[in-house]
């Protein structure tokens, strides 16, 4: 319905609205001026100023993720849209909806070096799902709601629009292309009803399945993770989670075997190893979970559901490939196999549960307690004791910490657990945290940290000072880039090469310049208390946790190696070296 | 690396030895600004080769363009690029032309011979053969316009190259399938 021209920004800001935005993570700049001024003109669409554009769509991916909608991000063109470029690529690899407004100089000044200038759409064009340059006022409004369709449908990912400076004040009228279908667009939600015949076929006669679930059924929605909840408990299938799919299947239900993968569990590796029928749902055989592709699972049939085909035999050849979105897929299977009153192998699965129980009888996340020093272990241990019967979400940094957050932390429901997977983004955690918290005014929300990681976003803290979001930074502060450390101890003879955290701030002090609590802990005893005074302190909160600097994260999968040759402890590290081959891999 | 190399070329993928393949791939994409740089971009950034590839709009009034890609890997690379090329949002249509039925692939090449003499008088002799027209002349220059597969094109520039060739451009694959149905 056509009505009255209005300004191009105008016309952004009304299709965000149509759009059902709420929210704009954001930073100012000479070639987002109009829309600045529009969006001050209204009081739909809240705006939170960030204090560096990486952490804008960080922020945006938190909102995204810890609520299923879309996040939007709006920066100024140049340097405003370079800096988005790290948080659009991991927006990418971990398949997060998110669209991105840049501003472009004027059309007429395009292609002349003009100040703030970048090949936006060029930079971004291999970091998004996809990009546009609008170059007329006409296609504003069609380009806005597209680039809503493309990326909250399909694989979610990131989309950019490059609106120029002249454009977005130019003037037009106002069309909502909400509900247009796309003329070359439209990904296949539905699965083809006999691979699903064929897929529980295979479940039925399975002696040794595993389920192997992954972000994809985070990105289904809600109603996907209780579906496939249903249909692992109906078939009494173990279930192993991938990083991104922590949360998809209550960690807490007996025929869950946790996460799977290089720090992941000893039995859900084991079992991804030995199993005779896996079944993926919505995970790509990702490089840190199949470990040596040459081994990986070499005696199973493999079912692999995914809405994008283009991860489909892509690192690992399935058996029967099932295109489609997750929640359609598992309804389909639990009709068929409800049906069709279908049972598993009783006796086998017996067998194989029996296995699965000897192989957790390992305890692979053991560690040697200290009533010294703080075993980074044990802090997240009290952690998890003192929030687990809050809603809490937790966001981490990339390293050490990462890993063991993902060990220690238990997740019941999806959308609680958002980290920087794909990519492996240091400093992703603190701005993720706020974009939680801000779709989440009432929710705990933790940034697991560790003290090299927090450093590269650390400006946020303004952020969350000025719009009171009261994130807590759990620091797991030992001295060293943890991961690096660690990798070097164990590939490159323990020469440490610019891994030691130096000229390190006190947390405590920062806390206070920025209107924030500081707290700190250096003794095991001192655990419980400080992570009481963390909850119950009002307002953004810097825990710095002084954690044992030598301890390295287990199990581990040396690079290289295969599903069953984990490393449990220090001690299975100094038997197996690892080989040349898997020196070469990251 | 030349075709007949790449054809020999083995690699290793799940511990299977498989064989390199080249394959002609027809893509409908709507021709906006940026789709071939997102083509190309895919190509190269995921390592893929490509030994050719032509694009010109076919459907001015629907706004299609065609770009025709001669490309070779195993047959998962092959399944990815074509996984990969659909899942661009421009993308309309991924057409195998090598895997889906007979088609035809026809190349156009302009090729311009510098010499005097006998030399002159047999580059023109075998471009008779080859059935190449000369569509540009001076006393001691031809150039040769000739269409043909990649296979014959190749043959008539090796021939040309004793007898003064000095310069080649070539268009590059374009295919179509065999018979009434249309992609």
């Amino acid at each position: 319905m056509a009505t009255e021209p209005i300004t191009g920004a105008d016309i952004v800001i009304k299709a965000l609205v149509d759009q059902g935005v709420e929210v704009i993570f954001g930073y100012p700049g000479g070639a987002v001026l109009p829309l600045y001024d529009a969006l001050f003109k209204q009081n739909q669409i809240k705006h939170i100023l960030v204090r560096h554009e990486q952490a804008a769509v960080h922020a945006a991916e938190g909102y995204a993720r810890s609520t299923g909608k879309v996040g939007v991000v709006l920066v100024t063109s140049g340097p405003g849209a370079t800096n988005a470029v790290t948080g659009l690529t991991d927006a990418l690899m971990d398949s997060v909806p998110v669209v991105c407004l840049t501003g472009q100089v004027p059309t007429h000044l395009i292609g002349n070096d003009a100040f703030q200038e970048a090949d936006t759409t060029g930079i971004t064009r291999p970091v998004t799902k996809h990009n546009y340059l609008v170059k007329s006022i006409n296609d504003v409004s069609r380009v806005i709601h597209e680039a809503f369709h493309v990326s909250r449908s399909g694989r979610p990912g990131p989309v950019v629009v490059d609106l120029p400076k002249d454009v977005q004040q130019a003037k037009f009228e106002y069309v909502n292309y909400a509900n247009q279908r796309h003329r070359s667009y439209n990904p296949q939600l539905k699965p083809d009803r006999a691979l699903i015949e064929r897929a529980v076929d295979l479940m039925a006669k399975a002696e040794r399945p595993l389920f192997y679930i992954g972000g994809g059924v985070v990105n289904s929605g809600t109603a996907a993770s209780q579906l496939l909840t249903e249909l692992v408990r109906l078939t009494g299938f173990p279930c192993t989670q991938t990083l991104m799919g922590l949360g998809a299947f209550p960690a807490s239900d007996p025929l869950s075997l946790g996460m799977v993968g290089m720090h992941g569990m000893f039995e859900s590796n084991h079992a991804m190893h030995d199993c005779d029928l896996m079944i993926n749902i919505g995970a790509r055989f990702d490089d840190r979970v199949t470990g040596k592709l040459a081994a990986f699972s070499p005696g199973s049939t493999k079912i692999h559901v995914d809405i994008d085909p283009s991860s489909i035999n892509k690192n690992v050849h399935v058996d029967l490939a099932i295109v489609g979105d997750v929640g359609h897929v598992v309804e389909d299977m639990l009709r068929v196999w409800k049906a069709r009153q279908a049972k598993p192998n009783g006796k086998a699965l017996a067998a194989w549960w029996d296995q699965i129980n000897k192989w957790r009888a390992r305890e692979c996340l053991r560690y040697r307690p200290s009533n010294d020093v703080i075993k980074p272990q044990y802090a997240l241990q009290r952690l998890y004791d003192a929030i687990k019967d809050r809603d809490y979400y937790i966001t981490t940094e990339v390293g050490q910490h990462q890993m063991w957050a993902a060990q220690f932390i238990k997740f019941e429901k999806p959308n609680h657990w958002l980290t920087s997977g794909g990519l492996g983004t240091m400093g992703y955690g603190l701005p993720a945290a706020i974009g939680v918290q801000i779709a989440h005014p009432e929710a705990l929300v933790i940034d697991v940290a560790g003290e090299a990681s927090i450093m590269m976003n650390i400006q946020e803290m303004s952020t969350a000072a000025q719009y009171r979001t009261p994130v807590k930074i759990f620091i797991m502060n030992n001295r060293w880039m943890g991961m690096v450390r660690q990798w070097q101890e164990l590939l490159h003879g323990g020469r440490y090469s610019e891994s030691y955290s130096d000229a390190l701030p006190d947390f405590v002090k920062l806390a206070e310049a920025f209107g924030w609590t500081g707290l700190r802990a250096t003794k095991p005893a001192e655990m419980d208390d400080i992570i009481k005074k963390m909850i119950e302190t009002p307002g953004p909160v810097i825990v710095d946790v002084a954690v044992d600097e030598k301890e390295n994260c287990f199990p581990m999968i040396p690079s290289g190696s295969a599903h069953n040759e984990m490393l449990l402890g220090p001690d299975d590290q100094k038997a197996s070296p690892v080989s040349e081959e898997g020196m070469v891999l990251v | 690396m030349t075709k007949a190399q790449s054809l020999r070329h083995l690699t290793k993928g799940e511990g299977v030895t498989q064989q390199i393949e080249r394959h002609t791939i027809s893509v409908m994409v709507d021709n906006e600004a940026g789709v071939l740089a997102r083509v190309i971009g895919l190509f190269s950034g995921r390592g893929y080769n490509i030994e050719s590839l032509t694009v010109a709009e076919v459907d001015a009034q629907r706004h299609f363009s065609r770009i025709t890609v001669v490309t070779s890997g195993t047959p998962m690379i092959i399944e990815q690029i074509k996984n990969q090329l659909r899942r661009l949002v421009p993308v309309h249509r991924v057409t195998d032309l090598t895997v889906e039925g007979p088609s035809l692939e026809r190349e156009l090449i302009l090729v311009k011979v510098k010499g005097t003499g006998e030399k002159r008088v047999e580059s023109l002799r075998i471009a008779d053969i080859f059935r190449a027209r000369v569509v540009d002349s001076t006393i001691e220059s031809f150039v040769f316009e000739m269409t043909g597969s990649t296979e014959k094109l190749t043959a008539f520039v090796n021939l040309m190259q004793p007898l003064g060739l000095v310069e080649v451009s070539r268009t590059g694959v374009v295919a179509i399938s065999r018979g009434p149905e249309a992609i």
